[in-house]
């Protein structure tokens, strides 16, 4: 999902960071809030934060015939919401822009809005849906996680659409642009879910009350 | 629904293996190269819009970085968030444990 360093139009660099920097700023807020009142929760936020920089490390080949990365933001956007999610996807995001040439520092706000803010708005709507229809915990992180991946991806594409279908117009620069990068996403999505699924249920056996949930043994009661 | 965790994961890892390896085959009975989506969009950009400069190289130019040290620094990128999760997968086992007090006791 990332857009290259100067492969966006700098109007639409500033939109993007303009929609994404307040975001980032509540969420640096909102984080250092919880880890002050709550200090065993340090952890838990490591934790999210550790999925994103490792699944976005890896770049995994799919049926297209690329290879495209997972976001990993499915954790943190379901037990943090978005601005925290967007807080620390923007690290990955600046180490990968720095030292891998990976992204770019133009194109940081608009691969902060895909990554860090659209795909977990829509994993965090879809969590809270399906919790409360009372599906289980790594059924619901299955499909928060999957989404946060896929929107990812459609958002780039659309991010994209928006800044150069002027030319070609916008249906077929649409269609182009998903091509590459959301019909590439779907098996990678598809298996980014299936991890966190299991680290759900991991943490849903050891640690229930992470997601709220009733410890089911004792001694299971804090973090 | 109530499936051990033993089988979940082994369900879980074992699909994800199955789907990677079937992704390869097919990839290697079509020939194709796994090329980067990012730059692929880049490529397509060229495509829709011919007149379009990207503006900026970024801080490295147009200097490529080598292909091992570019391997080097994802590595790098993913044991940082994995020597994270195993701390806390490590650091939760140790608390119900010594909870159940069953940590060996220190001499």
């Amino acid at each position: 999902m990332h857009i290259m360093e100067g492969y966006l139009p700098w109007q639409w660099c500033l939109v993007w960071f303009a929609i994404a920097l307040p975001i980032v700023f509540f969420g640096i807020n909102k984080i250092t809030k919880i880890i002050r009142e709550n200090p065993e929760q340090k952890m838990i936020v490591a934790l999210s934060g550790a999925f994103i920089f490792l699944l976005s490390s890896l770049k995994l080949p799919s049926v297209t015939g690329s290879s495209s990365h997972p976001t990993g933001t499915g954790l943190s956007a379901v037990l943090y919401g978005v601005s925290c999610t967007a807080f620390l996807s923007t690290i990955v995001l600046v180490f990968q822009a720095l030292l891998l040439a990976h992204g770019g520092i133009t194109t940081l706000g608009a691969n902060i809005f895909s990554m860090g803010i659209a795909g977990p708005a829509v994993a965090f709507v879809i969590w809270f849906a399906l919790r409360r229809a009372k599906v289980s915990v790594p059924v619901s992180m299955f499909f928060a996680a999957m989404l946060a991946d896929l929107v990812t991806y459609v958002v780039t594409a659309l991010q994209l659409t928006a800044a150069f279908g002027g030319a070609a117009g916008y249906g077929t620069a649409f269609i182009d642009f998903m091509t590459i990068f959301a019909v590439t996403q779907v098996p990678l999505a598809i298996v980014e879910g299936a991890i966190f699924s299991m680290f759900a249920k991991y943490l849903a056996d050891t640690r229930p009350q992470i997601f709220g949930l009733e410890p089911k043994y004792e001694g299971a009661a804090s973090a | 629904m109530n499936i051990s965790n033993r089988t979940y994961y082994m369900v879980g890892f074992t699909a994800i293996a199955a789907m990677v390896v079937v992704i390869l085959a097919y990839g290697a009975y079509n020939g194709f190269e796994f090329a980067g989506a990012d730059d692929q969009g880049g490529d397509a950009i060229s495509e829709i819009d011919p007149s379009y400069e990207p503006w900026w190289d970024g801080i490295w130019g147009s200097y490529e970085l080598p292909g091992e040290t570019e391997s080097m620094l994802f590595a790098l990128q993913a044991a940082i968030g994995a020597i994270i999760i195993g701390y806390a997968i490590g650091y939760f086992h140790a608390v119900d444990k010594a909870r159940k007090g069953k940590l060996p006791n220190r001499q």
